[in-house]
């Protein structure tokens, strides 16, 4: 295929793959993001294509590999086309029967459907499930319709409509003015305007401008720009092309975490793809509008994904952050007004220019608009990507889209927006969801890491582990950042080792202020968030490790012992089989003990005491019995 | 593998760099490529970036050290990046780190005595829906239990 040269050839190219290709044609889709790597599409798709040749119906059915479908929990995730049935948690030895079954005869596959684990009903059409029942996938919904490798899939789904029309309709001009009506924000935690900034860049000075696309996703819990960029590079690329016009940019980078690395293969073969096709480079469809776009991997470090951080590794430079102003879009990448976005928001730009801002802004709240983004992660039934209108409330992400939580435990809080953000209780589920609000009750968007906790989870442990996180990810350059984080890491450390003081929380509170007031960029200003959001909502654990050394959830393990009640031992030995630490002391027919100076806390003995007994308990703050004597330990 | 660069990669760069505008953002490529040849960054792996793109070798050192995953000491010849991050530590990714360790007898940062792993904690891999999480070299293991972290040691062993 030679370049083409006009968005008439563009449309003719679109029309003949359309012609060529059947609705009704069969079509086994199967989810290859990577989180179906990893649980193992690789050889159920190895399995595809060797049944789909034994049964002589290759050409007759197509194999499409897709990528990310967000159902991660149930993965790998099979789709059959044209009846759109779904079939989860598929293996190779499955392939054959669903081709045999479903795609020849027609039939459905009873036992790979979803089960409703409430209900116990099933369903068959992906639309059916309740986890994607609620949902409104609006931008990630195309990674079901397209093999992240194939331009021809992604013109078949209209692809590129969006920049003949920005390219050939639109001034740049209008089309900053309909990304600002449409009051995008972006998606990378800040919830800026994104018109404005484009704005910024636009009217700054300068002959040379970039854009950028920031798809170092480091915020733990995140992992949406991986699933688009891994799912849908085209878009990406389309939305960043179309900015670039916008602001008059010829040049492009996007800067990819080394840890994506089915992300960079992806895109680099659309950019590959898109240059053969004149979608790229010189004179793009005609327009005189000229635009290149280079990848750049990252090499680990979490402060890349902050803008200025990510311009000066770009550049070659430590990526430390810059004090702003002067704001990337006047003096950005090597001094020049510069453009950046990240992966989520510029996957929204085809969108808002296709349907145009009327029907974005239709969708969402007052103040945030379009939909969002979240990966649903941690103590919840239904794990994956979720996306829904903005406003959308936490109770109906988690219980209705995520299921609840496992195995019966009480829902505890969650935590949204990385370790930036902030812990919500359960009185605060039907928060909606949107920039303000949550900001509002104290947490943050962030990229949309939402991260459930159950009653397990300890709040204090968790601020001690977000912020032994961002000490180590803390660049160094600015002492309050630096110091600050330290100091309270060494607090919360203490309080969950027994070891808290009087005015321990206090001391806390002064030091999170000092970070969040003085630090030179957002890994600073937000690093207290954790604890300054569990202090709010949990304080009555604070002080409960504080003043009796107890731990409410019973996890910080200097703080809880493990006892074997001998009312209740039918010394089966299942225990002391399990210790690691050889700590537990018992015989047959003998009254099974822990020895408290050897035990490690590992909680093994708890799993392995059978439910029937249930003679294993956990205690904290209070004195573990004494051991029964030895001569009393016989069982009659 | 004592070279640091075979000469078609080495002559690729040189004219990148000639052809670019700023060289230096060719640093980490330039790194990384030195890197998945000889196995980590020699000294003069650094001096060779720095020949290659006019720079000096602390101007490249600098950066060498600033990312944690450009390596300045020799590792195995795969290296495990375990997640440390929230979603794995939430569902049992301490219980991993712990079995690692004790499957291949070494702590984190440290090197197996045949040379076959390195140990490194990592943050976030971006696999939360399948924590918790691993990747050995760049293939993503999610989901561990014991058993499947003995079954990836074992396939990733030679």
């Amino acid at each position: 295929m030679p370049r083409m040269k006009s968005a008439a050839e563009l449309e003719e190219f679109r029309q003949q793959i359309l012609a060529q290709r059947d609705a009704d044609q069969p079509c086994f889709t199967l989810c290859s993001g990577s989180a179906c790597h990893a649980t193992g599409c690789g050889p159920v798709a190895a399995a595809v294509e060797q049944e789909l040749e034994k049964q002589g119906l290759t050409g007759k059915v197509r194999f499409r590999r897709t990528g990310c479908h967000g159902f991660c929990e149930q993965g790998p995730v099979a789709v059959i086309y044209p009846e759109g049935i779904c079939y989860l948690k598929v293996k190779p030895e499955d392939v054959a029967e669903i081709i045999t079954e479903t795609i020849v005869n027609k039939k459905v596959v009873d036992r790979l459907l979803y089960v409703d684990p409430t209900t116990g009903e099933k369903a068959t059409l992906e639309n059916e499930i309740p986890f994607y029942k609620h949902q409104q996938r609006l931008i990630l919904g195309l990674n079901l319709e397209i093999d992240p490798q194939s331009l021809e899939d992604y013109l078949a789904a209209g692809g590129y409509q969006a920049l003949v029309k920005a390219l050939f309709e639109m001034t740049p001009e209008q089309v900053v003015g309909e990304v600002k009506e449409a009051g995008l924000r972006g998606r990378g935690g800040a919830g800026f305007p994104s018109g404005v900034k484009w704005d910024f860049a636009r009217n700054a000075p300068g002959e040379q401008k970039y854009v950028v696309v920031n798809c170092d996703e480091g915020d733990p819990g995140a992992y949406m720009d991986r699933s688009l960029m891994e799912g849908n590079p085209y878009a990406v690329l389309e939305g960043l092309m179309i900015g670039a016009y916008a602001i008059g940019a010829s040049e492009g980078y996007v800067y990819i975490r080394q840890e994506y690395p089915l992300a960079v293969e992806n895109l680099e073969v659309a950019i590959a793809r898109a240059e053969e096709h004149g979608l790229l480079g010189q004179d793009i469809l005609g327009s005189g509008f000229d635009f290149t776009v280079k990848v750049h991997r990252g090499a680990g470090a979490f402060i890349c994904g902050e803008e200025t951080s990510l311009l000066k590794s770009l550049e070659g430079m430590p990526g430390e952050p810059n004090a702003r102003p002067p704001f990337p879009a006047i003096k950005g990448l090597w001094n020049k007004p510069t453009n950046i976005n990240n992966v989520e928001t510029w996957s929204n730009i085809p969108l808002i220019i296709n349907r145009g801002a009327e029907f974005f802004n239709a969708i969402g709240t007052e103040g945030s608009k379009g939909t969002k983004i979240f990966s649903l992660v941690g103590k919840v039934n239904n794990t994956g990507l979720v996306e829904v209108p903005m406003g959308a409330t936490l109770r109906d992400i988690i219980f209705k889209i995520g299921g609840g939580i496992p195995g019966d435990k009480a829902f505890k809080a969650v935590q949204t927006g990385g370790p930036s953000g902030g812990c919500l209780p359960a009185d605060l589920l039907d928060t909606q969801v949107d920039f303000d609000e949550l900001t509002r009750a104290g947490a943050m968007m962030g990229s949309g890491g939402m991260i459930v906790m159950d009653e397990d989870t300890c709040l204090v442990d968790l601020a001690r582990y977000f912020l032994g996180f961002l000490s180590d990810e803390s660049c160094g350059k600015c002492t309050p950042c630096r110091e600050g984080i330290r100091q309270m890491l060494k607090i919360l450390t203490r309080i969950t080792n027994g070891q808290g003081k009087e005015g321990d929380i206090e001391r806390l509170q002064d030091l999170a202020e000092t970070t969040r007031g003085a630090s030179l960029c957002a890994l600073g200003k937000t690093a207290p968030n954790p604890v300054l959001s569990t202090l709010k909502h949990f304080r009555d654990e604070y002080e409960a490790h504080i003043h009796d050394q107890r731990c409410p959830s019973l996890s910080c393990k200097q703080l809880i012992a493990f006892h074997i009640d001998p009312e209740k031992c039918r010394a089966c030995g299942a225990c002391l089989r399990k210790c690691p630490a050889e700590a537990i002391d018992g015989g047959k027919k003998r009254i099974h003990v822990i020895d408290q100076d050897k035990c490690t806390r590992c909680g093994s003995c708890l799993d392995a005491c059978p439910a029937a007994f249930g003679a294993v308990g956990k205690l904290s703050g209070e004195p573990v019995p004494a051991p029964v004597p030895e001569e009393q330990r016989a069982i009659g | 593998m004592n070279e640091l660069l075979p000469q078609p990669e080495h002559d690729h760069f040189r004219a990148k760099a000639a052809a670019s505008e700023h060289p230096r953002e060719l640093i980490i490529d330039l790194l990384r490529a030195i890197q998945e040849h000889h196995g980590w960054v020699p000294d003069e792996g650094v001096e060779l970036t720095a020949e290659i793109l006019g720079l000096s070798p602390l101007q490249v050192e600098e950066i060498a050290t600033f990312y944690d995953k450009i390596f300045r000491r020799p590792v195995g010849r795969k290296v495990i990046h375990y997640c440390d991050s929230i979603c794995c530590w939430a569902t049992g990714g301490e219980q991993v780190a712990a079995h690692l360790q004790q499957k291949l007898g070494i702590g984190p940062g440290e090197t197996t005595a045949d040379g076959a792993f390195t140990l490194l904690p990592s943050c976030c891999l971006g696999a939360c829906g399948d924590a918790p999480a691993m990747m050995i070299e760049l293939k993503l293991y999610g989901r561990l239990t014991p058993e499947k972290i003995d079954a990836a040691l074992e396939k990733e062993k030679d």
